[in-house]
């Protein structure tokens, strides 16, 4: 019991995930089997571009706002997770955790506020 | 049989009848989906395989199979495989987690042995595993639009990982709201704590609502269907994709949508739990009528939503970009702090009072 438990119990998420990352490669590897496999010209493997011959490849730079979010995400992503623990225990904790939480929880706003007003949130 | 090898082969079953089951039901959903979709836009839909077309999702699925597999040149040969695979384990290992009932009890080699309509049952990280494993689905796709190395399918990549990260915040913002009032995060206990009509839904509509909007980006489903809008990105991150790959990511969106699905009724509307049906039938505790009974409460819960996620696809044009992101962050994020904070100070208002212990 105890620890060996816990991993007893947990076990099966992991292998559910495993089971379907398994089924997944089998169909991939099925369809491989089973497709037809014709002449692969070169035309027929040249990246997909409407018809056109393709213009220099994908390797591009591409607009900062999608690292910016995905920043702003992991800061307010760990905030929120840390909210879970709280949340869970929140009947116990009464009027204190309340304070607590919202007192957090107005610190997060205000860091909102300033990605809001720095314009970090707008696309244009 | 020891013990290990009885829990070994009930995993087994368990996850041959899930997955077959998701199967199914992602077959008969893109078959719905084309008949209402026939009869949103007044036409007949399929109806050539089998009675009422019945069988046309096997027949298309067969015809993936046969179908060839072409990958660029140019594309990462590693990661154009792995994409898909990644999209469709992590749809089906939520399921690790999703409760459609309680236990029922049956008698293996003389002992009495309990089993649970949930693959981990009563695994008390639940909803955190649900989230951590929409998260990961974020990889399938923009793997999936960088390694083809086409500028369409790096947009559409590149937008689902912004869109999907953005709405997971309120997502995770609108369950904090249920975790307050459940205490617990297990799925199973969740449900529990809303028996006798006591559904979420009725205590916390904003969080609902949300959680309902924010499922939507999830999915990459209409009106936030942006990392495949058709008319912009071609076919977005699976442009480059053909086969049963093309298959697998078709077959993950569905299964996310059931999950998606699952997950609201679970939380907001009291999964398997309904008035005076159980009173009315009075099975035994722990009898297999019962946990039958329970799943197909459960699934006869789910399939209204599921219907409203292929109703609002035929119904509601398509956001822009700089709008979807903007609802996301600066209308849902601060409507669901709220809701979090309103939903505290209410309950322990209530608690002082003694209207809730």
């Amino acid at each position: 019991m105890g620890e060996n438990n816990i991993v007893v119990s947990y076990l099966p998420l992991i292998v559910m995930v495993a089971v379907g990352f398994v089924f997944g490669l089998s169909n991939v590897f099925l369809a491989e089997i089973l497709g037809s496999r014709r002449n692969k010209t070169n035309v027929k493997l040249d990246t997909y571009e409407c018809g056109m011959e393709p213009v220099k490849t994908a390797r591009e730079r591409f607009s900062v706002k999608f690292y910016l979010v995905a920043m702003l995400f992991i800061v307010f992503d760990i905030e929120i997770v840390f909210m879970y623990p709280w949340a869970v225990k929140f009947r116990e904790l009464g009027e204190i955790g309340l304070v607590a939480m919202l007192l957090f929880m107005a610190l997060l706003f205000a860091g909102f506020v300033y990605v809001y007003k720095k314009g970090a949130l707008t696309w244009d | 049989m020891s013990p290990i090898a009885v829990e070994v082969i009930i995993f087994l079953i368990k996850a041959v009848l899930i997955i077959n089951g998701l199967l199914m039901s992602a077959a008969y959903l893109v078959y719905f989906e084309r008949k209402i979709s026939a009869w949103a836009q007044n036409r007949i839909g399929p109806n050539r395989v089998g009675p009422l077309g019945l069988f046309q999702s096997f027949a298309d699925v067969f015809k993936l199979y046969f179908k060839e597999d072409v990958v660029p040149k140019l594309a990462d040969k590693r990661f154009h495989l792995i994409a898909p695979v990644i999209s469709i384990g992590i749809a089906i290992g939520v399921y690790a987690v999703i409760p459609f009932g309680d236990s029922f009890t049956v008698n293996i080699g003389g002992a009495a042995t309990k089993i649970w309509l949930a693959v981990t049952p009563h695994v008390n990280v639940g909803i955190l595993f649900i989230l951590a494993m929409t998260s990961l689905g974020v990889y399938g796709i923009t793997l999936a639009g960088w390694s083809s190395n086409n500028k369409y399918s790096l947009l559409g990549g590149l937008r689902s990982a912004a869109q999907m990260i953005s709405y997971e915040l309120s997502m995770g913002l609108a369950l904090i709201s249920v975790l307050m009032m459940a205490g617990s995060l297990d799925l199973t206990e969740i449900v529990h704590k809303q028996a006798g009509g006591s559904w979420n839904v009725f205590f916390q509509p904003l969080a609902f609502i949300i959680f309902l909007t924010a499922s939507f980006a999830e999915t990459n489903r209409t009106p936030f269907d942006l990392p495949e809008a058709e008319p912009e990105l071609v076919g977005g991150y699976h442009t480059e994709y053909s086969s049963m790959k093309f298959g697998l990511f078709f077959l993950a969106e569905y299964i996310n949508m059931v999950t998606a699905c699952a997950i609201m009724v679970i939380l907001f509307f009291g999964g398997w739990n309904a008035p005076f049906l159980y009173e009315a039938l009075a099975l035994p505790e722990g009898s297999p009528l019962l946990a039958l009974t329970q799943f197909g409460v459960m699934a006869a819960k789910m399939i209204p939503f599921l219907f409203f996620f292929i109703w609002v696809r035929w119904s509601v044009p398509r956001f822009r970009y700089d709008q979807l992101m903007s609802l996301g962050w600066k209308v849902m994020l601060p409507l669901a702090l709220a809701n979090i904070a309103i939903t505290g100070v209410v309950m322990v208002i209530l608690k002082h009072f003694g209207i809730i212990s």
